[in-house]
């Protein structure tokens, strides 16, 4: 009986995870050539002159940044959390949810808003008589948009971490003669790294995908992987060489997640998977 | 000479108004085994904490040889605590685990590895130094988490119902090596347990407290056979506790009838609680007997029968060596074994 139940599951992923990552797949290891389909890794090959290279390396760059500053700006909220009374603390957390409760594109559309040619800020910024500031379509405008829709994934591992560490832990290294700094170091901050790893893959992985953050708040001129990928899809129709964009970024994802469970098992805590 | 090394000063804790403590009043000598017992959340916890640092009192002061250190930091104090669920770093190796407290202290490497080698051998881990937390065996745990307090040399070791996840067996075996350890290192030991038989085993001095009160501080000897109140005796071994009147210096009487006893200076025919210990209790044909029971109930308890014996209208433990024959027995109490307490108001 029990084998029959997984049957739907079996179905299910075979046919919507399975059989699309062979497409994908297989039309980025072939090229059209008259109509025909000719296995080749010309795909790949493209992908290697600069132009591209430098769209992975500027989404590379920009999403570590971003997960960088989610990080440094993430910890302490979480640290903070953790030590709040749980009444105030459930109040704090939900504050960092309920934007996520948006919809994704609202929130990032509500950014372009605020800091457009004509927005809030710049606004805000003739009313007192200072010359208005190109705050959209640049680097500094993906790397906000990254943070801001991200930064809850950053948080919320290391909270989680953080508030189910045991306290006699600390009290004892305490005890032992190490003063608060010395605690955080020491024992604080090693046992919440499998939060901290967690927080960095989910903070990344989206980062380094992302196609409608830099399109909205990058205005398109700063194409990261995501967009190219998009673009060969939807634009150029090539979805040999998008095929072939995909399986690299699958690739790289598999990369990153697999040193980063790598370091967490290392470290002997508990991840949270 | 003082030899004081720990005193408590009318300290009081509530918690969210719910009072914990309420004046107690304490003094520890140095290299004493010190015992503090009593039912679960009777604030003994809650007064470790408070000498440890953990927990700042409402009321009173804490001073450590003469010294008030209500306000000093536990890193600052020379305690060290073997916690309850041994809180060892779960990220660190043994070796790791029992340097951590010299290493903050900037202790050279030479002579950390020097010490905790030592200590290593006084807990009987001598090896394990590598070792993962979590591949040790909760005895083990234990003793790393002994070796790591005691490694830092400190003035006075506390230990917070340190033998409560053991099994029956291991813990009297950890018991001995306790009460060896300390002999051994000769520092004063704090004790928490709500294990009345651990108390009496294990510790120099004993405090029994109960709903924040001290009840009652002794030797073990003095405080199972002296019981100060109706608590005491109840809570430390078992009790056959019978209301009586003082007639006047060593006679009480009960159970409709006159004992002599040792006990004085009580007003003329005070009411008073009468306590004798079911093993105190000699089991003697009928005619022998002070009293004569009707014999309810026995049960094999393996050195002794324990049995149940009404007399006037009163369950009375009673532990004896032979099985009672017959269905009534007499039963005989030797003058020194009558304790007499005051009536608690």
């Amino acid at each position: 009986m029990k084998k029959y139940v997984v049957l739907p599951y079996i179905f299910w992923s075979v046919l919507f995870i399975v059989v699309p990552l062979i497409l994908v797949l297989v039309f980025s290891i072939t090229i059209k050539t008259n109509g025909n389909l000719v296995l080749s890794l010309d795909n790949f090959k493209r992908f290697l002159e600069p132009v591209y290279i430098k769209v992975l390396v500027r989404s590379l760059t920009l999403a570590l940044i971003s997960t960088i500053i989610c990080l440094i700006l993430g910890y302490p909220a979480a640290l903070i959390l953790s030590k709040e009374v749980t009444n105030k603390r459930n109040i704090l957390i939900l504050l960092f949810i309920i934007p996520m409760w948006m919809n994704f594109l609202l929130r990032t559309y509500a950014w372009m808003t605020i800091l457009g040619k004509n927005g809030l800020i710049n606004n805000f910024l003739s009313w007192i008589g200072l010359p208005t500031m190109n705050l959209l379509y640049n680097n500094g405008a993906v790397i906000l948009g990254m943070v801001y829709n991200f930064l809850p994934f950053m948080v919320l591992p290391i909270y989680t971490v953080l508030s189910k560490m045991d306290k006699s832990v600390i009290e004892a290294a305490k005890d032992l003669g190490a003063n608060k700094l010395k605690v955080f170091l020491k024992i604080i901050f090693p046992l919440s790294l499998p939060g901290v790893t967690a927080g960095i893959t989910m903070v990344f992985m989206p980062a380094v995908s992302t196609f409608v953050i830099s399109r909205l708040l990058g205005g398109g001129q700063y194409m990261l992987i995501g967009n190219l990928i998009e673009q060969q899809f939807l634009f150029v129709g090539d979805w040999n060489f998008g095929s072939a964009l995909s399986i690299i970024m699958m690739i790289m994802i598999l990369i990153s997640m697999a040193l980063m469970s790598k370091y967490d098992r290392k470290d002997g805590g508990q991840g949270l998977w | 000479m003082n030899d004081t090394i720990i005193k408590l000063k009318n300290i009081s804790k509530s918690f969210n108004k719910s009072k914990v403590l309420n004046n107690i009043d304490l003094e520890i000598k140095k290299n004493e085994f010190l015992t503090l017992l009593g039912p679960s959340g009777c604030g003994k916890t809650t007064t470790l904490r408070i000498i440890g640092g953990f927990e700042k009192p409402t009321k009173g002061e804490i001073l450590f040889e003469d010294e008030i250190i209500n306000d000093i930091p536990p890193y600052k104090r020379q305690i060290n605590t073997v916690f309850q669920n041994y809180a060892l770093f779960p990220h660190m190796n043994i070796f790791e685990n029992i340097a951590f407290g010299l290493k903050v202290k900037k202790i050279e490497s030479e002579e950390i590895k020097k010490r905790v080698q030592r200590i290593l051998k006084l807990v009987n881990l001598k090896g394990y130094d590598k070792r993962t937390i979590d591949s040790l065996s909760g005895g083990q745990q234990q003793r790393v988490a002994i070796a790591r307090a005691l490694v830092n040399e400190p003035k006075v070791l506390l230990l917070d119902e340190p033998l409560g996840a053991l099994d029956l067996k291991l813990r009297k075996e950890m018991q001995t090596e306790l009460k060896n350890m300390q002999k051994k290192v000769g520092i004063t030991f704090i004790y928490v347990t709500h294990d009345q038989e651990e108390a009496l085993t294990m510790s120099d001095s004993v405090i029994v407290i109960d709903s924040g009160v001290i009840q009652q501080m002794g030797t073990p000897v003095d405080i199972y056979n002296e019981p100060k109140n109706r608590f005491v005796a109840n809570f430390i071994g078992q009790s056959n506790i019978v209301e009586g009147i003082m007639i006047r210096d060593f006679l009480v009487e009960f159970s409709k009838l006159r004992f002599k006893c040792v006990d004085k200076g009580f007003d003329f025919n005070e009411k008073v609680d009468v306590v004798i210990r079911p093993e105190d209790i000699e089991v003697v044909s009928n005619d022998d007997g002070m009293l004569t029971g009707k014999v309810k109930s026995v049960i094999f308890k393996g050195v002794h029968y324990e049995m149940i014996v009404s007399q006037g209208g009163k369950d009375w433990i009673i532990h004896s060596t032979k099985k009672p024959k017959g269905c009534t027995i007499g039963m005989k109490i030797r003058p020194e074994d009558i304790h007499v307490m005051r009536k608690e108001r």
